[in-house]
């Protein structure tokens, strides 16, 4: 597996891969895609940078413990749930905000913040299951 | 356009009352545990603060279960609707007396569960996830108990058994692993069962909000498959609750883990099942209930005889306090299968009264061990005089459980009893009686060996071990007496001051027992 | 078609219960999978078979045109699709871990956590 022409493929291969997961993440909400497809595809980059450079480099890339980013993920989704609160609305209800950024529009929305939170809970879970067994095949 | 345009305007139908604060409240115990246990993960290796997040967390759990079950008591059935959807197509989370009596009880539970583990889960226990484990098993039995969608509560039942499987094997050692590879296995089946029988039941209702099935199922053709599928429900819930012939996965795993995830599981898992099987046997198919009557009656009896005869055979404490647990699910079985409203009633109380007793009972081999230096029936001896006070706490906790007055215990039995005689099933009501002397036959075993008698086997009862015991007076860590103390006064006061809990089961109970207020509820409108 | 699904699942599951009645860690583990996938096709022919017609709404309509695929089986697979791989994956690693502690695949000799001839409680009071 440890050839020259992968480990060379390999990160730009994940980086490519990684953006193409957060591509998929945002179109979700209209179309095929969402937080945990996306999710699934970011992990295999992870999984196959994991295989070309080893798990250290791995760790070292994504900075944060998986399971951090998993965590974070549930905050996240979890305080997505919370605006309608505010409008006297029932928990879950999705709330919209318009902003331009250089005169194009930009929707925001709960349910992207709470798929956002879904990636991050599938990157982080299944990138530690996945980093554990790739340390012992490793060993 | 204009071919399937309806005939009323279905903006209108959208527009909602708004959702008043308090309503919230059924979704904050989830979102609460949620946010504490991603917390305390992200937090795992400070070790010292993992059980001040636990406790905060479990703690403002508590009160806004207090809250919500003050706000159900006032204005009946709460339900809403997530992502305000209209109620058959949106998961509804509906909390009536029941739901949130177990959810408060669960809750308080966990408390004193967070608290004791403060003194006695170890650093690399509390970094491998002893708090985010327990907030999660919390979030997903919470939800179990508030959620008014089907589907919904199996994805519950799998959030608490991820983190019980988290919990359960914490400590690594060999007879956690296999005592955890039969949890799983059986606890993974019984789950996956609930969801062939979910699938079922959508096929043929179409729907999987409870209220709606409920609504839905008196209108279906003669020739649907109602009584089987209750059948199922009824095999799937009664391996999750431990009932006779499929609870053997029970006294394998109860044993193994640490003390205060057994008290944990013992408190809270098997709860959740005889939850699921009060709420689906009585709210979505009472008609299958009445035929599995019979059926219910007798696996009652069974759990109950055999829960205490096989607690009256062991030498481990632990075990002993597994087979009661399943005894205790046979008494609640039983009023379910009488179903009139004060048997439920008793189900009801009992299961509650059984969610602080066994886990006060496990917390308390805890502290045993602590004191005895062993698990073994054989091996405890003495400790009365080493600690009068844990003597006398385990005495009020061993009557609560084997449901002699005046304790907590005994209320609900004479409800059942009541109920079970009325109903024409006396047969079962004999059971309980029997059950009844069994245990206390085994509970005073219990406490005549571990406290009464004077050492351990192999030393006679004389003065010589004795005067060595009262050298030595027990100290009693506080992170162990608080948790304690919670327990057994809640057991005292709802054994001498039952009415506060008892207009809370009728409540709960009337709901059961006649449906349409739940459906009702749910849709705003009468059925 | 609806029979021919119904004797697929049957075979299905008749596989995985066979697995899993095995003696062997790793056949009960391979059932447990088998079983998930049984009931995943269960819950998809529940919410009856229709031809790929994407349940959508014209923009201009209020209830679909014709007859369309029923989406919230597909959900509830989605869902049970990531439990149950989750939990295969908890599987694996607890079942190898077994292994490797107790020293056997036979599910027969795990016997651990309940050893044979235990003390007998103490007699009397």
């Amino acid at each position: 597996m440890n050839t020259v022409i992968f480990r060379t493929i390999a990160p730009y291969l994940s980086a490519l891969m990684i953006l193409f997961s957060i591509f998929v993440l945002l179109r979700g909400h209209n179309e095929p895609g969402g937080g945990f497809i996306g999710g699934l595809i970011a992990v295999s980059a992870f999984a196959i940078y994991g295989i070309a450079c080893g798990v250290a480099a791995v760790r070292r890339a994504i900075t944060f413990h998986p399971l951090s980013i998993a965590a974070a993920g549930l905050v996240l989704s979890a305080l997505s749930v919370m605006p309608s609160i505010f409008l006297a609305q029932p928990a879950m209800t999705s709330q919209w905000l318009q902003i331009h950024v250089f005169g194009t529009p930009v929707d925001l929305s709960t349910p992207m913040f709470f798929d956002i939170g879904v990636y991050l809970v599938v990157v982080g879970a299944i990138t530690s299951i996945a980093l554990a067994l790739e340390e012992r095949e490793q060993k | 356009m204009a071919a399937n345009k309806p005939a009323f305007d279905w903006a209108a139908a959208w527009v909602m009352d708004p959702t008043p604060l308090a309503d919230w409240l059924l979704v904050a115990p989830t979102l609460l545990l949620m946010l504490g246990g991603a917390t305390a993960i992200m937090l795992r290796k400070k070790t010292d603060i993992q059980p001040w997040i636990g406790i905060g967390t479990i703690g403002l759990v508590v009160l806004s279960n207090i809250l919500l079950l003050a706000h159900v008591l006032n204005n009946g059935i709460v339900s809403m609707v997530m992502g305000s959807w209209l109620p058959p197509f949106g998961i509804a989370f509906t909390a009536d007396a029941m739901g949130v009596l177990f959810a408060l009880a669960a809750s308080i539970v966990a408390l004193c569960a967070a608290i004791y583990a403060a003194g006695s889960i170890e650093q690399s226990e509390r970094r491998y996830g002893f708090y985010p484990f327990l907030m999660l098993l919390l979030c997903g039995v919470t939800g179990a108990f508030l959620t008014g969608d089907i589907f919904n509560l199996y994805v519950w039942f799998e959030v608490l058994l991820i983190s019980s499987f988290g919990m359960i094997v914490l400590g690594n050692e060999k007879r956690q692993l296999d005592g955890a590879m039969k949890y799983a296995v059986l606890n993974l089946l019984a789950t996956t069962l609930f969801l062939v029988t979910t699938g079922l039941l959508y096929g043929m209702v179409g729907t999987l909000n409870m209220a709606d099935i409920a609504m839905r199922i008196p209108q279906l053709p003669e020739n649907a498959p109602v009584m089987g599928i209750a059948a199922l429900y009824f095999l799937a819930f009664g391996m999750k609750a431990a009932a006779f012939p499929v609870n053997f996965w029970l006294p394998a795993s109860y044993h193994t883990p640490r003390i205060v995830v057994s008290a944990v599981f013992a408190g809270l898992l098997t709860k959740v099942g005889v939850y699921a099987l009060l709420r689906v046997m009585l709210v979505v198919m009472p008609e299958g209930r009445e035929w599995l009557s019979t059926l219910i009656g007798l696996v009652a009896v069974a759990t109950m005889l055999t829960g205490v005869l096989g607690a009256l055979a062991q030498t481990d404490i632990r075990r002993m306090l597994g087979y009661i647990v399943i005894s205790g699910i046979g008494t609640v079985l039983a009023g379910l299968a009488v179903g009139s409203e004060v048997s439920v009633a008793g189900s009801i109380f009992y299961a509650a009264h059984s969610i602080l007793c066994m886990t006060a009972l496990y917390l308390l081999a805890g502290l045993i061990n602590l004191l005895g230096g062993s698990y073994s029936l054989r091996e405890l001896g003495g400790l009365y005089l080493r600690s009068p006070l844990v003597a006398a706490c385990t005495l009020v906790l061993l009557f609560a459980v084997a449901g002699l007055p005046p304790f907590s215990g005994f209320w609900p039995k004479v409800m059942l009893v009541e109920g079970a005689l009325a109903g024409g099933m006396g047969w079962v009501a004999a059971g309980i009686l029997v059950t009844g002397v069994l245990t206390a036959i085994t509970i005073g075993r219990f406490w005549i060996f571990i406290f009464w008698r004077g050492g351990p086997e192999g030393v006679t009862d004389g003065t010589q071990v004795v005067v060595q015991a009262t050298e030595e007076k027990a100290v009693i860590p506080v992170t162990v007496l608080i948790p304690l103390s919670i327990l057994t006064g809640l057991i005292i006061l709802i054994g001498i001051q039952p009415e506060g809990v008892m207009a809370i089961v009728q409540k709960g109970a009337a709901v059961l027992v006649d449906p349409a207020t739940y459906v009702q509820a749910v849709f705003g409108v009468k059925p | 078609m609806e029979t021919i699904f119904a004797l697929l699942i049957g075979l299905i599951f008749s596989a995985a219960l066979y697995l899993m009645m095995s003696n062997k860690l790793v056949r009960v583990l391979l059932g447990i999978a088998i079983l998930g996938n049984a009931v995943n096709l269960l819950i998809f022919s529940a919410g009856r078979l229709t031809r790929e017609v994407p349940p959508v709404i014209p923009v201009d309509s209020y209830i679909p045109l014709e007859v369309t695929a029923n989406p919230l089986p597909q959900a509830l697979i989605l869902t049970a699709i990531v439990i149950s791989f989750s939990f295969f994956a908890f599987f694996l690693v607890l079942g190898y871990r077994a292994f490797q502690d107790l020293g056997t695949d036979d599910v027969v000799e795990m016997r651990i956590a309940e050893p044979k001839g235990e003390a007998e409680p103490p007699l009397g009071y």
